[in-house]
């Protein structure tokens, strides 16, 4: 009965730890943002193929490359369409995120 | 609850299994989700991924997923069905979903219980539904008999029927007329039968020259990408496709092959009809549906039915928002809202009120040549929908061989979101 009880303990504890843990109200809006481009860019951003891989790019070069396609001065198939739907915030957003996820 | 021995054995096993990499936490909340395609296997990954404390069934009725983007280029023979057909097995390996191949059958949205073809019961605390569409053979009387849906083919969902449509074509003698008649918006992927229309008479050209594709549009007008179809059909299929718009088919005789238009009939070596669409059958029964009879209205920002509680909607089934194809790219979008908003709402939070997603449909208009359309949705709050963002919708400039190689890197990079 003992054991039950601190089973109990325990897994009580650890269901409440797994509650606590959840990510952050900004990292589910980045997440979120985040898996706008993953349909394309492939999951975390690593594509297979002719679309570019955006995992781990550099913060500055994510920013800068989607700030280019929303103003149109660089080339581009479909990006251009793309970027003029996010706000330089969430620019910000998602070239922060991409560029903490790994390169696999 | 009821479990049928063979399922209570599964779930016996997969409890162990469990027990042995982590506590059994058997009373985290419970999402069944119906359907394995774009919307639903995105769903159910997602919020496996994002909270790891919900426990996810996905119900799905083939072993097997088969994408219906790319798949008419299979009529071309510009790929294979293998080469468009991915597994479930990451899905419960790697994020420890249970799926369940069965038909759901019904939802009893009062006990929160859905019910299997197996007769098993699953209870949820959140249903998610991405059945996509029926298509509806039977609004047409000439397609009420099965031997009759044998020879008429639609090839609406990727599989059998586009292996039979693509040997009718190649049995078809050079000099035939293949038919293709399309329903009244809104209908699963609208470049869709423009797109195949563009396979086969690359076919037609490349290996039948005399032949010639026959589009009968129930529409005013191309539904999508209308000025580049247009200029390809013009440029490159001259004197192989014909374009009629405003040609609603009523009715078609199986046997002679003939569709029924409004003020003439026309006779077809090859027809192929697709049908009027409409949610699938278990929103229906369900109560789900809430416009015109045929599409499920949900709440953009949760994706929750505007008609039962805790049942979220996604994909080509609902009432889409204006200038929101119903597409598997758009469905992939729709699952991640949804499952953010479903975890939030398991947790007694308020969902994300400014949702975005985006679109990207390629179509190939030849072998390698493919054109684009996109746009981004962002939610408006005083229309309670989701608009086209200004300036973040657009087509090709012009088809390109570079499209085509992101066309097929799309397939493989949205498959692996959804699947692996």
């Amino acid at each position: 009965m003992k054991h039950q009880t601190s089973t109990v303990a325990a897994l009580t504890l650890l269901a409440a730890f797994a509650y606590a843990y959840p990510a952050s109200g900004q990292e589910q809006a980045a997440r979120s943002l985040a898996a706008n481009c993953t349909g394309c860019h492939g999951p975390s951003g690593n594509s297979s193929g002719a679309i570019p891989a955006i995992a781990g790019l550099e913060r500055a070069y994510i920013v800068t490359a989607m700030q280019e396609f929303k103003a149109g001065t660089r080339q581009a198939t479909v990006m251009h369409q793309h970027a003029k739907g996010y706000s330089d915030q969430e620019i910000e957003i998602l070239a922060e995120y991409f560029s903490k996820q790994k390169r696999q | 609850m009821r479990l049928s021995r063979r399922r209570f054995l599964k779930q016996v096993a997969a409890g162990a299994a469990a027990s042995v990499c982590a506590p059994a936490f058997a009373a985290g909340p419970r999402v069944v989700v119906v359907g394995g395609g774009f919307g639903g296997a995105t769903a159910a990954k997602y919020i496996r991924m994002w909270a790891p404390d919900i426990q996810v069934t996905l119900v799905e009725r083939n072993r097997e997923f088969i994408s219906c983007p790319l798949s008419n280029r299979v009529l071309a023979g510009q790929a294979e069905l293998i080469d468009l057909t991915r597994g479930y097995g990451p899905l419960s390996s790697k994020y420890s979903i249970e799926v369940v191949y069965d038909d759901a059958v019904a939802i009893d949205s009062d006990k929160r219980e859905l019910t299997l073809d197996s007769g098993d019961a699953l209870p949820y605390d959140r249903l998610i539904v991405s059945p996509g569409v029926d298509v509806l053979s039977d609004e047409i009387p000439g397609l009420r008999d099965l031997a009759a849906r044998e020879r008429v083919l639609h090839a609406w969902r990727a599989g059998p029927q586009t292996m039979a449509l693509k040997r009718q074509l190649e049995s078809m003698p050079d000099g035939g007329v293949y038919a293709l008649t399309i329903p009244k918006s809104p209908y699963r992927c609208p470049p869709g039968p423009y797109e195949r229309a563009c396979q086969v008479a690359w076919y037609f050209k490349t290996q039948k020259p005399k032949s010639k594709v026959l589009i009968l549009d129930a529409n005013d007008k191309v539904q999508s990408k209308e000025a580049l179809f247009t200029k390809v059909w013009k440029e490159w299929y001259e004197g192989i496709i014909e374009y009629r718009p405003n040609s609603t088919l009523l009715d078609v005789d199986a046997k002679t092959l003939t569709a029924k238009l409004e003020f003439e009939e026309v006779k077809a070596d090859v027809l192929n009809v697709v049908p009027p669409q409409r949610a699938a059958k278990i929103a229906a029964d369900a109560g789900l549906i809430t416009a015109n009879n045929k599409w499920v209205g949900v709440d953009f920002l949760t994706y929750e039915s505007v008609a039962r509680k805790n049942i979220h909607v996604l994909g080509d089934a609902i009432l889409a928002a204006p200038a929101m194809p119903k597409s598997g790219h758009m469905a992939n979008q729709h699952g991640k809202v949804a499952a953010a908003a479903v975890i939030a709402l398991l947790r007694g939070e308020s969902p994300n009120s400014s949702p975005v997603i985006n679109n990207t449909c390629y179509s190939f208009v030849s072998d390698k040549q493919v054109i684009h359309v996109a746009s981004v949705h962002r939610y408006d709050p005083e229309k309670r929908t989701m608009v086209v963002a200004p300036g973040a919708s657009g087509v090709s400039a012009a088809p390109s061989e570079l499209e085509g190689t992101y066309a097929e890197s799309w397939g493989k990079n949205i498959w692996a979101d959804m699947l692996a």
